[in-house]
């Protein structure tokens, strides 16, 4: 068995977050958007996951654990809102949506 | 070059194709599959690490329930191409730059960062040292707390999501 080094992963997961942060700037539809906050949750997991490696700890994986578990949250009452907002606006994309109240 | 390393790069290859294909996607539907595969490859990644519960945990929950999530919505919205909007020069020839500037610094500095006793996969530490015994352990002698109140918050995202989704009469 050879090594990866733990700093490939954590570079990987910097330019992940990186690109996370390009696309949520980047796309115009509210459930894309979404997905990029999605892309950085995925990418400072995989950081959490390096550094549990890293100094052998279990805290770092059971941070994993609750991030994935508040992402599924997070996703269900995130996609309820942009179908709330669809109904309302008859579009997705984020620049029609412009006001506070309906 | 050994099976690892190869594994390792063409999984990051895989991760980082996918994300910039989310980026330069058109159609939803094209964004989400390119963030499935995203997952699939950081899964594989995970089990390099030698994390096997939380690369089950990734395949299950993420590219499987929140991504189905994703596309049935697309699907039920009918959600077509975005629109595009023309790039401000300031953003084109100033916010890029920077950009590519700030990534480049962070991943430098996590590169030189000393990231504690560097141990790697399979790197003299037992094999079972981050398996699922240990985490399981860990979850329900230290963090049982928190572990109660995730069953709080996805009980209240479930009434959330279907208050807010629902058709007002």
């Amino acid at each position: 068995m050879s090594v990866v080094p733990i700093s490939y992963y954590l570079v990987l997961s910097a330019v992940l977050f990186g690109l996370g942060v390009v696309a949520f700037v980047f796309k115009r539809n509210v459930i894309t958007i979404f997905m990029s906050i999605e892309l950085m949750l995925n990418a400072i997991n995989l950081a959490f996951i390096a550094f549990a490696r890293a100094h052998n700890q279990m805290d770092g994986l059971v941070f994993v654990f609750f991030v994935i578990v508040v992402a599924a949250a997070e996703a269900a009452v995130g996609l309820a809102i942009v179908i709330m907002l669809a109904r309302h606006r008859q579009s997705l994309s984020a620049e029609r949506i412009n006001s506070l109240k309906f | 070059m050994n099976l690892p390393f190869i594994l390792f790069f063409i999984c990051a290859l895989l991760a980082v194709l996918g994300a910039v294909l989310l980026i330069i996607a058109r159609e939803p539907i094209h964004a989400a599959l390119s963030l499935i595969l995203v997952m699939i490859a950081l899964a594989v990644l995970y089990l390099l690490l030698g994390a096997e519960f939380i690369a089950a945990v990734q395949i299950l929950v993420y590219a499987g329930a929140i991504m189905v999530l994703f596309v049935t919505v697309i699907m039920v919205l009918n959600a077509e191409a975005e629109e595009r909007t023309d790039f401000s020069k300031i953003a084109k020839w100033v916010g890029l730059p920077l950009g590519f500037v700030l990534l480049f610094a962070i991943a430098h500095w996590l590169y030189r960062a000393h990231v504690g006793p560097v141990v790697a996969s399979g790197a003299g530490i037992p094999a079972h040292a981050l398996s699922t015994w240990d985490l399981s352990t860990e979850l329900f002698r230290h963090y049982l707390f928190p572990f109660e109140a995730t069953s709080f918050l996805i009980l209240i995202a479930v009434l959330g999501a279907m208050i807010l989704a629902r058709r007002d009469e």
